[in-house]
């Protein structure tokens, strides 16, 4: 029997059971026997990648962060191999109502400000840094307020920014923070009434989630890995569900170029120091 | 057709649409793909918006949709088409056509990823695959069913306003006692007749509309005859009366038949078909108006059912002559069942048909009251007996078989 390359995902939410077991089914009809195992939060999946548990890891933007940091404290490495051509260049945006009175960052001060989970880069730790490069610290210049679910899932599920989008609609905040997709995405589904709500700001380009290799994985199965998922077509009616599912039209190489802003985001923050442990003190 | 680019294509200048001060979160986007539409995929589509916001919802649009976007110095955006929209369509299959009339509108065999797709659409490869265990055109189809859906439809009445609840008239009280327990037969019999349809109603590929209809409408058709029945019942402020182990013996036999075709068989061709004949008996001898009036009415419905059951066995026996034999088969097998558990007509419902028919009394009365119910049998038989002829059955085999039907009538 060859050698099962293991796989690591957070159990966000129940669809990702059918996403994984429908890759499961794609790489063993290719040849590659393949498993999964899900964790229920990042950073016990991130540590398992040193314990030799899983070969790789789907990562979020943050789960990578302090991977690379574990690894570079290690001196070991991990590298990350693929990703979703959604996962490239996204955006965060500073969400005000229409007509608030709110035009640039100053009219912030002294206003409460929503955020997504604690531990989400787009909704929470990514808009801090950009407020705080504009000049404004949350607790001394405005109010954060947080919007958690599920701590430990890094902002995948997306309940906190709609919460937060919901309060600015009942104007309990003045601002949410979002990714520019659920901003679209809550417009268009009527959670943000059309024309309600104007973008305050946005923040600079980062990148999501990526396929992270553990320190020391079998380098012939990742890279078959890697072929066949690169190899996946949205034109293949078998696979078209589970990358709709998973919310890409396309895998590509990874990169990991888009992952500076968080990284200054995370240090800024405290959340974790230069070894990869985690300092924030409220996070569970 | 609506101008879409307000620019000309050239070799200079992508083509450009101005959406003018529409933004995403107002349906911008189909403006966008509309453009798409008409620009090669890889190729670059400009757009100009004065909408607030614009730039970041475009941007996300168009990673969720797979297209390429950039910024021109103006702040226009470059969106270069991506090859995921027409990546969909790869491999999508007509489920045959719309109307039954023409060629290979209704497929012998319904594929289970057509699921519930109206026919004639084309369908998504890579759909769920639907468990419709009857997904075999020969297993449910009759030419017939369009035309007898429309009429169905035509013939639709409503139970409050059909018949007139407020007639006077009163009937002695044993009268209006056997009128209450025939409608108490009837409404067990009406449940069967209903259920029955609706049972096989989940069961058949939605690519056979016409016939999903008709049975839709079968089931309605039912409902209402539960509904009159029950109201004639009750009207003269009675409870209905009894229900017999053999008359719900006799029509589980029915309820349990697995095989669509066995069951129109037993239930259409021989039960309804012999119901016609009751109906129409109440419909002339019935002491009442109401009752005359409901049973005519509710004869009118099972006339159609009998026909598509007619219709179905006799397309199906004419590629399939061997069913003739299963269906044989069941009738023996349903008389078998029957006799031993002494299922049949109960003597409460016979005395009642006879008490209603004679409207009185005296042994005169009672006489001609028998003769009549005894006539109801015979052209009962008689029914069974010509419509089993005109399924193929020899002679001999139909008027053997039109004597085993169940004495439930149903």
């Amino acid at each position: 029997m060859p050698e099962t390359l293991l796989m690591g995902a957070v159990a966000y939410a129940p669809k990702v059971v059918t996403i994984w077991e429908g890759f499961k089914a794609y790489f063993a009809e290719r040849g590659l026997a393949f498993d999964y195992v899900l964790y229920s939060n990042y950073e016990r999946q991130v540590e398992a990648q040193f314990e030799g548990a899983i070969h790789v890891a789907w990562n979020s933007p943050l789960a990578w962060v302090r991977a690379e940091r574990m690894a570079r404290a290690r001196g070991v490495a991990v590298s990350a191999v693929a990703m979703r051509d959604t996962d490239r260049d996204l955006s965060s945006l500073i969400v005000v109502r229409a007509g608030a009175g709110i035009e640039s960052f100053a009219d912030l001060r002294g206003r409460t400000v929503g955020f997504g989970a604690v531990d989400s880069p787009q909704a929470t730790l990514i808009p801090l840094e950009h407020l705080s490069r504009h000049g404004l610290q949350a607790g001394r210049d405005f109010t954060a307020r947080r919007f958690d679910q599920l701590g430990g899932k890094h902002g995948d599920h997306i309940g906190g920014e709609r919460d937060a989008a919901l309060a600015l609609t009942r104007g309990e905040i003045d601002a949410a923070c979002m990714i520019d997709s659920n901003h679209l995405a809550f417009t268009t589904e009527g959670i943000l009434p059309a024309g309600g709500t104007r973008i305050l700001a946005q923040t600079d380009a980062y990148d999501h989630c990526n396929f992270t290799v553990s320190p020391g994985a079998p380098t012939e199965l990742v890279d078959r890995f890697v072929e066949l998922l690169l190899a996946m077509s949205w034109d293949d009616p078998a696979a078209r569900p589970l990358m709709e599912l998973e919310g890409l039209k396309q895998w590509l190489p990874g990169r990991t170029t888009g992952y500076a802003l968080l990284e200054r985001a995370v240090d800024e923050q405290g959340f974790y120091d230069a070894d990869g442990r985690i300092l924030a003190a409220d996070y569970r | 057709m609506n101008r879409v680019f307000t620019t000309p294509m050239d070799a200079s200048s992508p083509p450009t649409i101005d959406s003018e001060a529409l933004g995403f979160d107002r349906g911008a986007h189909l403006l966008v793909k509309h453009a798409l539409a008409g620009v090669a995929v890889g190729s670059t589509l400009r757009v100009v918006s004065k909408a607030p916001g614009f730039r970041a919802h475009v941007v996300a649009w168009c990673r969720s949709q797979g297209h390429g976007v950039s910024f021109d110095e103006a702040g226009r955006a470059l969106i270069v088409r991506g090859g995921y929209q027409t990546g969909r369509w790869r491999g999508a299959e007509r489920s045959g056509r719309s109307d039954p009339r023409s060629p290979d509108a209704v497929a012998e065999q319904a594929k289970a990823s057509w699921g519930l797709a109206a026919r004639g659409s084309t369908v998504e490869a890579g759909g769920p695959e639907w468990d419709f265990a009857l997904d075999r055109k020969h297993e449910v189809w009759a030419d017939e069913a369009v035309d007898l859906y429309r009429q169905a439809l035509a013939a639709q009445w409503d139970p409050e306003t059909a018949a007139d609840w407020n007639a006077p008239f009163e009937l002695p009280d044993e009268v209006e006692d056997a009128v209450v327990q025939v409608m108490t037969y009837l409404i067990e019999n009406e449940n069967a007749a209903l259920l029955v349809p609706a049972r096989f109603l989940g069961r058949i590929h939605p690519h056979y509309r016409e016939i999903m209809q008709l049975l839709a409408i079968q089931v309605a058709d039912e409902a209402r005859h539960v509904d009159v029945f029950t109201r004639r019942a009750r009207l003269k402020g009675r409870e209905p009366a009894l229900s017999t182990v053999g008359g719900q013996l006799s029509l589980k036999t029915l309820v349990d038949e697995p095989d669509f075709s066995v069951a129109a068989f037993l239930l259409s061709v021989l039960g309804e078909g012999t119901f016609v004949n009751l109906l129409n008996f109440l419909h002339v001898h019935a002491p009442d108006p109401v009752t005359r009036r409901i049973a005519r009415l509710a004869a009118r419905d099972e006339a159609r059912h009998v026909a598509f059951g007619m219709a179905h066995l006799s397309r199906r026996l004419n590629s399939e002559p061997e069913l003739r034999a299963r269906l044989a088969n069941a009738i023996e097998l349903r008389h078998d069942t029957l006799s031993a558990g002494g299922a049949g007509l109960n003597e409460e419902v016979f005395d009642a048909l006879v008490l209603l028919a004679a409207g009185e009394w005296t042994p005169a009365a009672i006489a001609a009251g028998f003769e009549r119910v005894q006539a109801l049998q015979s052209e009962m038989a008689e029914g069974r007996r010509l419509r089993l002829c005109r399924l193929g059955f020899d002679e001999p085999e139909a008027e053997r078989l039109a004597s085993l039907h169940t004495r439930n009538f149903m």
